[in-house]
C-alpha cells in the first residue's frame, strides 16, 4: 500500500558530500547508510537501540541510525565516524587519543563511541569522568571495559596528550600496529566486506526447543517468493556434521527430522534482500517434544545423541591423595553448593561472513578466531580438500570463545559453491543470541579442609554444566575444570570430578576461562569461609596456602619457576589494607549502604589441555628490502597483532615499523593454531620468536658477522654493523617471492593426564588476584563498584597497555557474570532483556603488572586473556558477604537476589 | 514500505483517515519491536508537525508537545514541580534515546516499565487527543488501559501532555539492574507540596512496573496529608501499597518488586519533601 508514493529519492548530506540515494525512507537509517551509501564505518549490533554502536550524528545530533526512519535524515546533515575523524580535527585528535589510550580493541563499537564523544566535545565537554561516562553511556563494548575509552575522552576534553612510545620492542606500551583503521572509521569486518552482488542468506530456525518438523512444497515455495535458493539437509554436499573437538563433531548445519534446541536452523532462505523481505515464512510444520532446559531434567524423552546414554556427553576427574580421609581429619571443614549462570558473548559485531566459489575452490570471508579449523570444517561440510577452501579472516568484532566454532560459514559456502555466485550472510542479535554457543551453566558443590594452622588439606569438587544440544567445546569444559578447581593454591588430597550434560539449550562451549570461572565462584567463595572460621585475614590465608615454585598442583606437575600468584597477593596486600580501613571507616556511618572488599585469585593453563597445538610462523624479506611478517593468529581485539610483530622484531632485531604483517589467510599463513586459551602470546609467540631468530641467524650468516651485528633494512640490501664495521648484503629475490625467508614453530611441552588426572598438562600456568571495594545499599540490594585492582602474573608484559587492556575487559565481563547476565532460551534474545555491563557499571581499575618471567614463554610471557575474568565474581561477592553478611551462591547477583540474601542472612 | 511525513496535524489526520498507517515520533519502541522484520508498509512520522512541538504555558497550565523528546524535558526551563520528569528523562535509555524518544511516545507504547508513566501520573497530567471530530482530552490514568493497550482510537494523534500548574516538587527514582540504558525493575514518583507549618499538603505517590499499568497509591498519599516529612518513613512503612500487583520476571521477583517498591516510596518522598 502506498501513500501518495513519495518518490524514494532520498537527499541529504553525508559527511559534508550532497548525497542522492534511492532508497525506501521507512527503512532504518542504518541500513540505508551502509547499503546504499556504502558508509561501512556505520556498524550495526542490535537494530534496537541497545548497542548504540550505529550511532550517527544529524544535524549535530548522536541518535542510533538503526531507529532513526531514513526519511527523516532528508535534507539533514549526517556525519559519521570516519566523515567526522576525516573531516573534523577535534575528531582526528579524538582519533589520535583512542590509538595512544589503546582505547579500541576490537574496534567495533569505536564508531559509536566516536560519534557520541564527539556530540559531547563539540557541545564543549569536560574531562569530569561521571560526566564522560553519561555522554558515553549509549555505547556498548564488550572488549575494553570502557576505561581507556573514558580516558581518552578526557584526555582531548582536557587537552592533554598521553606519551607514545616511539619504538616497539618488547615491553614498550606502542599503539596497536592495526589500530589506525579501527579509531580511523576504516576497519572492515565480517558484514563489510560482501562483493556489491551478493545473495544474502536468512536461515530459517526453530521456534521451539526440541521438535519434529516436516516441509511442505519448498520448491513451490521458493518459485513463488522469488529466491534463488532454499537449501536444507539434504542440500548438504558432505557431510551435515561439524563440531572442534575430534569425535564430538555432532552438530548439523541444518537439522533433520528433530530440532534440539531453540534456534537451530532447519533451512536456509537465499536471494536478494527485496526478495527476502517481501518472502512469507517457508512451509514447515513443527510438533513440539518434551524438552529439558537443565541438567537435572536431561532425562526428559530420548538421548538426543544416541551414542551418549543418560545426555552425558562427557566426564572429567582428577584425583591425588586421600581426599576423604583429610577432610574427616581436618580441623575445620566448609562445603557450598553454588551455581552459575548461562552467559552470552554479546560482542558487538554479530557473526557474519560471504562466500564466492572460484573454479573448484571457496573463498570465505568471515569473523573468526580459528581460520584452520574453519577450513577443515568447511571442508567436510562440501565435501571437499581443505586445500580448497580459503578461509580469509575479516576484522573480528569480539570473540572471547564463541568466534572459534562455524556459525555462518557453512551457510555461505554451500548456497556459494551451488550457485557459483557471492553470497553473504550476517546474523541479527537475535540469531546470534538464540543460536551460538555461550557459556555454560554451572552447577557445583565444594568441601576444602584446612588444619588448626590455617593449611589446606584437602578438597572434593563436582561440578555438573549444561552443555547444550552439541558438544561444542564442553569436552574441554569438562577436562580443564577439574585441573583448576583448587585454584592457584597446595591442595595436597584432592578430588575433582565434573560432568558435561546435554539439554535442549544452544549449544555451551569456549567462553574466556572455559569453565575455570565457574568453578572459582565455588573454591574462592568457600576461601572466604574457611578464613572466617580460622579467624585468619583473607589474603594472608589464601597467600598461606598458594603455590610456590617447587610445590606440585593437582595433577602432581610442580613448576620450578615462574609461580608468580604470591608475588600478587603481595602487590595488593598494602592496597587490601588500606581498603579494609577505608570500608570501617564507611561503615562507622549507620545507614543502608554498606561498603566491603573482597578479594579472590585464579590461574589457567595456556594452550591446549595435555594435547599438541602447535603454531607456526612464517616471515621473508622481499628484494625491496621489506620485512613481511605473515602473522596467522587472529587479532579478534586482544592484541595479536601487535604482540606478535613485537615478539618477532625484537627477535630479529628490526624496528616494530618495518614489519608489514600480511594475513590472516590460509592461502598465505601458516596455521598459527586457534585464538583461545591464552595461548597466542605464549604458542604463536614463541613461534614468532624463532621465525625472528631464524631469520636473523640466516642474515649474519650471509653477512658473516657475528650475533651481536646490527641489521638495517634499506631498499634492496641489508647493512650489517658491528663494532664500526658495515657489511652489505644485496637482495635478489630467489624463486620464490622473498630474498631470504624463515618459519618458525612451537609446541608447548605437555602431556595426556593418566585415569586420575596426574600430569603435566600444561607448559605455563599465569596466575591472578583482583580485590574489589564496593557498596551495597542493603535496602534495595543493588551492587555499586566503587574500585577493582588486578595483580596478574603476565611472566612478561610484552606490550603492558595491551595487557591492562585484557584486564580491564576480562574484569568488565566478570563484573557482568557476577551482578546481571543470564540468557534464558525464549526471553533474554536481545541486548535490553540480556543485559551486559555499561559504562556505568565498570569503576577504575588499577592494574598491577607482575612480571615473574616464564622459561617457556618468548622473553618469558605468558598468556593472559582468560585469566583476568576468572577471580572477578568471586571477589565482588566475597565483597558483597563483607559488607552484608551474605553471601550470594547463585549467579547473577540481581538486585533481588542479593536483596533476598540480606533478608535471609538477618532471620 | 512508505513513510509520509505532513508538516499539519490536519494533514496527518487527513491521511490516517484514508488509510490505516503507524505512527513514529521518537521510533525508539516502534524500530526495536519489529524484531527482525522489515517496517511497516505505511508510516506516518509526526516529528515534522509544528503543532506538536514544543513546551509552553498557558492558562490551563503547561502543555508539553507531544513531539517534545526527552532531551527536550531535560533542557526545558520548568519549576521543580517538573523535576521528578526530568529525573525520569535522564534515565531513560541513553542520551541517544533521549535525543529521539518522545514523551508522548512512552505513553502511548503502553509499556509497563514506561519511564514517563509514574511522574506524569504524579503531576496529575492529561492527554491531548486530535481526531477527524476534533480534540478531545483525558486523563492520563484513563489513558493507559492496560499492557500495550490504550483509549487512544483509530484515527487519532495524540498531541500533547497537559500538566496542570501548581506550586510544589516531584522527585523520581528508577531501580534497574546495571546503571544506564536499563528497564526498570521498579520506579516511583513522588509529588510533594508542604504548607506553611512544612506539613504535607498535597501528595502524589505513583509507581511503575509493578502492576500492568503505572498506578498511584492514593490510601498511602491521604495518609501523608498533614504530616510531617520526618514521619514519611514510618508511615510508608506501615502503609499499605494498594493496587500493586507485580509479576515475577527476568528482572526480579514479584516479592522484590513490592520490596523495593516502598524503599523507593520512601525515599522519593522524603527526597521532594526535603527539598520542597
Amino acid at each position: 500500500m502506498s501513500l501518495d508514493a513519495p518518490p524514494n529519492r532520498l537527499t541529504f548530506r553525508l559527511n559534508g558530500a550532497e548525497v542522492a540515494l534511492d532508497a525506501d525512507p521507512a527503512r532504518r537509517l542504518s541500513d540505508v547508510l551502509r547499503e546504499v551509501a556504502g558508509a561501512r564505518d556505520v556498524k550495526v549490533g542490535c537494530s534496537a537501540g541497545d548497542c548504540g554502536t550505529c550511532s550517527v550524528l544529524v544535524g549535530g545530533v548522536a541518535l542510533c541510525a538503526c531507529m532513526v526512519p531514513a526519511g527523516r535524515a532528508a535534507g539533514a546533515e549526517v556525519e559519521t565516524a570516519a566523515g567526522l575523524v576525516a573531516r573534523d580535527p577535534l575528531a582526528h585528535r579524538l582519533a589520535v587519543a583512542f590509538q595512544a589510550r589503546q582505547a579500541a580493541q576490537c574496534g567495533i563499537c569505536t564508531p559509536g563511541m566516536m560519534v557520541s564523544a564527539m556530540a559531547y566535545l563539540r557541545a564543549g565537554g569536560t574531562a569530569d569522568p561521571a560526566a564522560v561516562e553519561a555522554a558515553l553511556a549509549g555505547v556498548l563494548c564488550r572488549c575494553t571495559g570502557y576505561r581507556k575509552i573514558v580516558a581518552a575522552v578526557s584526555d582531548v576534553a582536557a587537552d592533554r596528550a598521553p606519551d607514545v612510545p616511539s619504538e616497539g620492542s618488547v615491553g614498550a606500551p606502542v599503539p596497536r600496529v592495526d589500530g589506525w583503521p579501527k579509531v580511523a572509521g576504516k576497519e572492515l569486518f565480517g558484514d563489510d566486506v560482501a562483493p556489491a552482488d551478493a545473495l544474502l542468506a536468512r536461515a530459517v530456525r526453530s521456534p521451539h526447543h526440541r521438535a519434529r518438523f516436516a516441509f511442505g512444497d519448498l520448491e513451490g515455495y521458493r518459485i513463488a517468493a522469488g529466491l534463488d535458493l532454499v537449501l536444507t539437509a539434504a542440500d548438504v554436499p558432505g557431510e551435515n556434521r561439524f563440531g572442534v573437538i575430534p569425535g564430538f563433531e555432532d552438530q548439523p548445519v541444518m537439522a533433520s527430522r528433530e530440532v534440539r534446541f531453540r534456534g537451530e536452523a532447519v533451512a536456509c532462505l537465499v536471494g536478494t534482500r527485496a526478495a527476502l523481505d517481501a518472502a512469507p515464512p517457508p512451509p514447515v510444520e513443527w510438533t513440539p517434544l518434551p524438552h529439558a532446559l537443565e541438567p537435572e531434567d536431561a532425562g526428559i524423552g530420548e538421548s538426543l545423541h544416541a551414542d551418549r546414554a543418560g545426555n552425558v556427553m562427557a566426564t572429567g576427574r582428577v584425583r591425588r591423595g586421600d581426599p576423604e580421609t583429610a577432610l574427616a581429619e581436618a580441623a575445620y571443614v566448609v562445603e557450598g553448593r553454588f551455581s552459575t549462570g548461562f552467559v552470552e558473548h554479546a560482542y558487538i559485531e554479530p557473526e557474519a561472513g560471504f562466500a564466492r566459489r572460484v573454479g573448484d575452490r571457496i573463498e570465505i570471508g568471515c569473523c573468526t578466531q580459528a581460520p584452520y579449523m574453519n577450513r577443515d570444517g568447511v571442508a567436510r561440510i562440501l565435501g571437499i580438500a581443505p586445500e580448497a577452501v580459503r578461509i580469509v579472516p575479516t576484522a573480528t568484532g569480539g570473540g572471547f570463545g564463541s568466534k572459534l566454532d562455524l556459525t555462518t560459514q557453512p551457510f555461505v559456502a554451500i548456497a556459494a559453491w551451488k550457485l557459483g555466485r557471492p553470497v553473504r550472510m550476517c546474523l541479527t542479535r537475535i540469531e546470534s543470541i538464540q543460536s551460538t554457543t555461550k557459556r555454560h551453566p554451572s552447577r557445583t558443590h565444594m568441601r576444602i579442609g584446612a588444619d588448626a594452622d590455617g593449611r589446606i588439606t584437602g578438597a572434593i569438587f563436582d561440578g555438573v554444566f549444561n552443555t547444550g544440544a552439541y558438544a561444542s567445546w564442553g569436552p574441554t569444559v569438562a577436562t580443564r575444570v577439574p585441573i583448576h578447581a583448587s585454584g592457584p593454591y597446595r591442595t595436597p588430597a584432592f578430588l575433582a570430578t565434573s560432568a558435561g550434560i546435554h539439554t535442549n539449550c544452544a549449544p555451551a562451549g569456549a567462553f574466556r576461562g572455559f569453565g575455570v570461572p565457574q568453578s572459582a565462584v565455588a573454591q574462592e567463595s568457600l576461601y572466604d569461609l574457611l578464613a572466617e572460621r580460622l579467624g585468619m585475614d583473607r589474603l594472608a590465608f589464601r597467600r598461606l596456602n598458594c603455590l610456590r615454585d617447587g610445590d606440585p598442583t593437582v595433577t602432581g606437575q610442580v613448576f620450578e619457576t615462574g609461580m608468580g600468584i604470591a608475588a600478587c597477593f603481595d602487590a595488593l596486600e598494602p592496597h587490601w589494607t588500606a581498603a579494609l580501613a577505608a570500608a570501617e571507616a564507611a561503615n562507622a556511618v549507620p545507614g543502608p549502604v554498606r561498603r566491603g572488599v573482597g578479594i579472590a585469585a585464579g590461574w589457567y593453563g595456556c594452550g591446549n589441555t595435555g594435547l599438541s597445538n602447535p603454531s607456526t610462523i612464517r616471515a621473508g624479506i622481499t628484494a625491496d628490502g621489506i620485512v613481511r611478517l605473515h602473522q596467522g593468529a587472529t587479532d579478534i581485539g586482544q592484541g595479536s597483532n601487535t604482540v606478535i610483530a613485537q615478539i618477532f622484531a625484537q627477535a630479529l632485531g628490526v624496528p616494530l615499523a618495518a614489519v608489514e604483517l600480511v594475513g590472516p589467510d590460509t592461502d598465505l599463513t601458516p596455521d598459527a593454531g586457534k585464538t583461545s586459551a591464552s595461548r597466542q602470546t605464549f604458542i604463536t609467540g614463541n613461534a614468532a620468536r624463532a621465525c625472528g631468530a631464524a631469520l636473523r641467524t640466516q642474515i649474519l650468516r650471509l653477512g658473516n658477522v657475528s650475533k651481536v651485528a646490527t641489521i638495517v633494512l634499506g631498499p634492496g640490501s641489508i647493512a650489517l654493523e658491528e663494532g664500526g664495521t658495515r657489511r652489505r648484503i644485496d637482495l635478489t629475490a630467489t624463486g620464490g617471492s622473498y630474498a631470504i625467508e624463515a618459519t618458525g614453530s612451537y609446541d608447548p611441552p605437555t602431556g595426556p593426564l593418566d585415569a586420575d588426572g596426574q600430569g603435566a598438562p600444561y607448559a605455563i600456568f599465569g596466575t591472578a588476584a583482583q580485590m574489589a571495594e564496593l557498596d551495597v545499599d542493603t535496602e534495595l540490594g543493588t551492587v555499586t563498584l566503587l574500585k577493582f585492582r588486578a595483580a596478574h602474573d603476565v611472566g612478561r608484559a610484552i606490550n603492558p597497555l595491551l595487557v591492562e587492556g585484557q584486564v580491564e575487559g576480562g574484569i568488565a565481563q566478570g563484573i557482568g557474570m557476577a551482578l546481571m547476565e543470564e540468557f534464558i532460551p525464549g526471553r533474554t534474545e536481545n541486548l535490553h532483556d540480556y543485559l551486559i555491563p555499561t559504562v556505568g557499571d565498570v569503576p577504575p581499575i588499577d592494574t598491577i603488572i607482575v612480571e615473574s618471567g616464564d622459561p617457556h614463554g618468548p622473553f618469558g610471557a605468558k598468556g593472559l586473556g582468560e585469566h583476568c575474568l576468572i577471580p572477578t565474581a568471586p571477589a565482588i561477592l566475597n565483597a558483597i558477604a563483607h559488607a552484608t553478611g551474605a553471601r550470594i551462591h547463585d549467579l547473577p547477583a540481581t538486585p533481588d537476589r542479593v536483596r533476598a540474601a540480606i533478608l535471609a542472612a538477618r532471620e | 514500505m512508505s513513510l509520509y511525513r505532513p508538516a499539519t496535524l490536519s494533514d496527518a489526520l487527513h491521511r490516517l483517515g484514508q488509510a490505516p498507517a503507524a505512527l513514529v515520533a521518537g521510533g525508539t519502541d516502534l524500530y526495536p519491536a519489529l524484531r527482525d522484520a522489515a517496517p511497516p508498509s505505511a508510516m506516518i512520522d509526526l516529528t515534522g508537525i509544528a503543532d506538536l512541538a514544543g513546551i509552553a504555558r498557558d492558562d490551563g497550565g503547561w502543555r508539553i508537545g507531544a513531539a517534545t523528546t526527552w532531551t527536550g524535558i531535560v533542557r526545558a526551563a520548568l519549576p521543580p514541580l517538573f523535576d521528578g520528569l526530568k529525573a525520569a528523562a535522564r534515565e531513560v535509555g541513553s542520551l541517544q534515546i533521549q535525543n529521539a524518544g518522545t514523551v508522548a511516545g512512552n505513553l502511548c507504547n503502553a509499556s509497563p516499565a514506561a519511564d514517563g508513566m509514574p511522574p506524569l501520573l504524579a503531576l496529575d497530567a492529561e492527554v491531548e487527543i486530535a481526531g477527524a471530530a476534533g480534540t478531545r482530552r483525558m486523563a492520563l490514568r484513563d489513558f493507559v488501559t492496560g499492557v500495550r493497550q490504550t483509549a487512544l482510537a483509530p484515527g487519532e494523534i495524540v498531541t500533547a501532555i497537559r500538566v496542570p500548574d501548581r506550586p510544589g516538587r516531584s522527585a523520581f527514582l528508577k531501580l534497574g539492574a546495571r546503571r544506564y540504558l536499563v528497564i526498570s525493575i521498579a520506579m516511583v514518583a513522588a509529588r510533594v507540596e508542604l504548607d506553611a507549618e512544612g506539613k504535607l499538603a498535597e501528595v502524589a505517590v505513583a509507581v511503575g512496573a509493578c502492576s500492568s499499568v503505572a498506578r498511584r497509591l492514593p490510601e498511602l498519599e491521604r495518609r501523608l496529608v498533614g504530616r510531617r516529612a520526618d514521619e514519611i518513613a514510618g508511615i510508608v512503612a506501615a502503609a499499605p501499597l494498594d493496587g500493586l500487583a507485580p509479576i515475577d520476571d527476568i528482572r526480579a521477583t514479584a516479592a522484590y518488586r513490592v520490596d523495593a517498591a516502598r524503599t523507593l516510596v520512601a525515599r522519593a518522598l522524603l527526597q521532594a519533601a526535603i527539598l520542597a
